[in-house]
């Protein structure tokens, strides 16, 4: 068998090659926006990136109800977007296998929430599977396609960062090729859920978790694994690898399939026990099931559940008050990230900064604006809720107070589910500006196209939404393109907008830098002119990464290797200190 | 006891950490070891604090390295080294790359880059080889295989196979710049 390095991602996406995926849909989302990025190796696979998770889910559906295997990914958050079509999807099942891979962020190392997606699975009534390392990660994707057809149900399959970007030594297999050609087949009874319909595919829904539930206490992957016999350990995903590590010796009944629990096997394990520790990642979501089961475990009263585990963490957490943890590192200068050389959103902020607007903030790059010395966000909760926030700000406030407000969100965001809260603030005649910073590509994830950028995820050309029509379309009299690399317009329109009392849209327009089919004219990089610069700081209010102060000279310094010449510090400059390299 | 190896690559965005981290896993595994590698990435921006961990041994748990048992402390920067020496066994070593980049607040002039990190990183742990890796990547002929050279020296002080090194790097370098890289890895060698 051949044997390769895979990332948790990479196997996902080999497991559904292997299992003879045909359809992939997805929108991007850390920690599992590789998996589709992948899956486009396979040409077998027609895979594309959704504007959002609920239309990429609906389009797996579509997929499997036509009788193919269909994967669907996203993260953590992804799924309250794609929910609505999830639960009842539940009720309808699915006729090719259909598995939702669903990505936690546990310590947010990319989010703005640490939701444990288990919760989903109960919730919906989804059976989860989930792995604990890339060849478990290849094998139960094609395990969750099988499982999904054999009970009528779709799958979850759940990963968390540590999962999907840890790379470990994976054995290939061949794709299936025995499965049955897609074509339409009506069943309505089973596919249009009307109240008539839905109330008898509950009960099908409530039968398959006891029949699934069952099964899973014959199957492989809910496993124990003998230790010494004197402590006993309950544990899945990432945290099994971490048990292993600090209680080498511990008996573990490692749990693969996390929703439904396999009740039978946990009862006949917790028996040998005095002591049983349940280990697990954020919620008590194993622990309170099996607490119910009436079985005394120790589990959240003494691991945390907030952030994610680490072997340290774990050991302090059991047995050893003193054992290190990564928080001892001493005060050194923080290394957050920033915005790039050249980002066109920079200028922005800083123009919003100095309009001391009140900032409605979105998902993406530019939330990044947040931070010092930039500092211009307010607000920031999730997908596309700038622009509803704006409205809602807005009802409440003074006619002055209510200039101050804007809206900043991306082409992608914008798209995903921006455009509903653009419809509401028309309709509804909120005097608000919504500034959209379309750099026509999903930048913060590591550039995915949209349909803003005329590409698809096999970079195949095609249409491009027209965000400048879309917005008149849904009512907005006032649309203004702008240029933000040229900083005096970009002040000039911010403070004329803001001032208007009508719905009024900015669109920025020039590309990420980071794109090389967009990039702008080979530029030269800036320099300053030591004679000239009078050490007033004003460039440094733009927190670019290719300025630095000298503090010896008192005067600001160009890195000439990461400057794009973007010219934005060089407006800012009261004393035309930034030259161009000849 | 366990015989897994840690080694925790630390830069900062854009300096070719994971290429690094890749071509080091690829060499354990091909050196018949089980390997496993995390790393947090998702966030495009440059200029962030960046780490990988790579464990390889005869069996693998934990992805992530557990606090205190680096063997290898292998920064890209300096005060990235200094930022994960904490994490470092008592007998661990290091090596480094002499080279300072500004982090915000230093660029803005709001906080001080520390002084003579490279020989307190020294004076702390005995082992630590201090590379001038764009020096040398500069006389391979590309400012951009600092992280080749880097690899070059790494390779130096782990017990494995000289030839899989090349293997690897044949593998996962691109043909057009597989000389220069060939150069990088052996001035970095030469230079531990």
């Amino acid at each position: 068998m051949q044997k390769v390095i895979l990332s948790g991602n990479e196997a996902i996406a080999r497991g559904a090659y292997e299992a003879g995926v045909l359809v992939a849909s997805a929108y991007p989302g850390t920690p599992s926006t590789e998996i589709l990025e992948n899956i486009t190796k396979y040409k077998e696979i027609d895979s594309s990136w959704a504007p959002n998770e609920k239309v990429a889910l609906e389009v797996a559906i579509g997929a499997c109800f036509g009788g193919a295997r269909s994967l669907v990914t996203m993260k953590h958050v992804g799924v309250n977007v794609a929910a609505d079509p999830l639960f009842t999807l539940s009720y309808t099942g699915v006729r090719g296998g259909l598995v939702l891979v669903v990505a936690d962020d546990p310590e947010l190392h990319s989010s703005q929430n640490e939701q444990d997606s288990r919760n989903y699975a109960k919730f919906s009534k989804v059976p989860m599977f989930e792995p604990a390392d890339s060849q478990e990660a290849l094998e139960f994707t094609k395990l969750a396609f099988d499982a999904s057809e054999q009970f009528d149900t779709p799958i979850f399959l759940r990963s968390t960062t540590r999962i999907s970007h840890s790379k470990s030594i994976v054995g290939l297999a061949e794709r299936r090729s025995d499965l049955p050609e897609p074509k339409l087949e009506r069943n309505a009874a089973k596919l249009v859920m009307l109240p008539g319909n839905a109330r008898k595919r509950h009960y099908v829904v409530e039968e398959r978790l006891q029949q699934m539930e069952e099964w899973a206490c014959q199957q492989r992957f809910n496993r124990v694994e003998k230790g010494d016999g004197k402590v006993g350990v309950i544990t899945s995903g990432v945290s099994y690898q971490y048990v292993k590590e600090v209680m080498p010796e511990a008996d573990v009944l490692k749990i693969g399939l996390v929703y439904p629990l396999p009740k039978q096997l946990i009862r006949d394990f917790a028996a040998g026990y005095e002591t049983l520790y349940v280990v697990e990642e954020l919620d008590p979501f194993i622990e309170e099931q099996v607490r119910a089961m009436g079985i005394k475990v120790i589990g959240k009263e003494k691991i945390s559940i907030c952030g994610e585990l680490t072997p340290g963490r774990l050991q302090k957490a059991l047995f050893d008050k003193t054992a290190p943890t990564e928080d001892n590192s001493p005060e050194l200068p923080p290394r957050p990230p920033n915005m790039c050389p050249g980002c066109p959103h920079r200028g922005v902020f800083m123009e919003l900064n100095r309009a001391k607007a009140y900032v409605t903030g979105d998902i993406g790059c530019y939330t990044l604006g947040f931070l010092p010395p930039l500092s211009a966000m307010d607000t920031c909760v999730c997908m596309g809720a700038s622009i509803g926030t704006a409205t809602g700000i807005s009802k409440v406030l003074s006619e002055e107070e209510q200039r101050k407000v804007v809206a900043v969100i991306g082409d992608s965001t914008f798209l995903h589910t921006g455009i509903n809260g653009l419809m509401d603030m028309v309709y509804n005649q909120s005097a608000s500006t919504v500034i959209i910073l379309d750099n026509r590509i999903t930048a913060m994830t590591g550039r995915q196209e949209n349909p803003t950028s005329g590409y698809r995820l096999n970079e195949q050309e095609t249409y491009k939404v027209d965000i400048e029509q879309l917005c008149r379309a849904v009512g907005v009299e006032h649309v203004k393109i702008i240029d933000p690399y040229n900083i005096k317009l970009t002040r000039k329109t911010i403070r004329e907008e803001m001032a208007r009392p009508e719905t009024s849209v900015i669109i920025t327009n020039r590309p990420c830098m980071l794109v090389p089919r967009d990039n702008m004219d080979k530029r030269m990089p800036l320099y300053v002119e030591h004679d000239k610069c009078t050490g007033c700081k004003t460039c440094l209010r733009l927190g670019c990464p290719a300025i630095a102060w000298d503090e010896k000279n008192k005067k600001s310094n160009i890195d000439k290797i990461i400057c794009v010449g973007c010219k934005v510090c060089q407006q800012t400059c009261g004393f035309d200190a930034f030259l161009e390299c000849e | 006891m366990s015989d897994v190896k840690n080694i925790l690559l630390a830069g900062v965005g854009g300096q070719g950490t994971l290429l690094a981290s890749e071509v080091l896993s690829e060499v354990m595994m091909m050196a018949g070891k089980d390997v496993k590698k995390n790393e947090i990435h998702g966030m495009s921006q440059r200029g962030g604090s960046v780490t990988s961990h790579v464990r390889y041994g005869e069996k693998v748990f934990s992805p992530i390295i557990p606090e205190g048992e680096v063997d290898i402390l292998f920064s890209f920067e300096l005060l990235e080294a200094k930022r994960y020496l904490p994490l470092l066994r008592e007998n661990g070593q290091v090596i480094v790359n002499n080279l300072k980049i500004a982090p915000p607040s230093v660029a803005l002039g709001k906080q001080d880059y520390p002084e003579n990190l490279a020989e307190e990183i020294s004076m702390q742990f005995p082992d630590t080889k201090v590379i001038n890796g764009l020096d040398l990547a500069l006389e391979a002929g590309n400012p951009k295989t600092v992280n080749t050279v880097l690899l070059g020296a790494l390779s130096k002080v782990l017990d494995v196979d000289y030839q899989l090194w090349i293997d690897a790097l044949k593998k996962m370098v691109p043909a057009k710049l597989l000389d220069i890289n060939l150069k990088a890895f052996e001035l970095g060698r030469n230079a531990a």
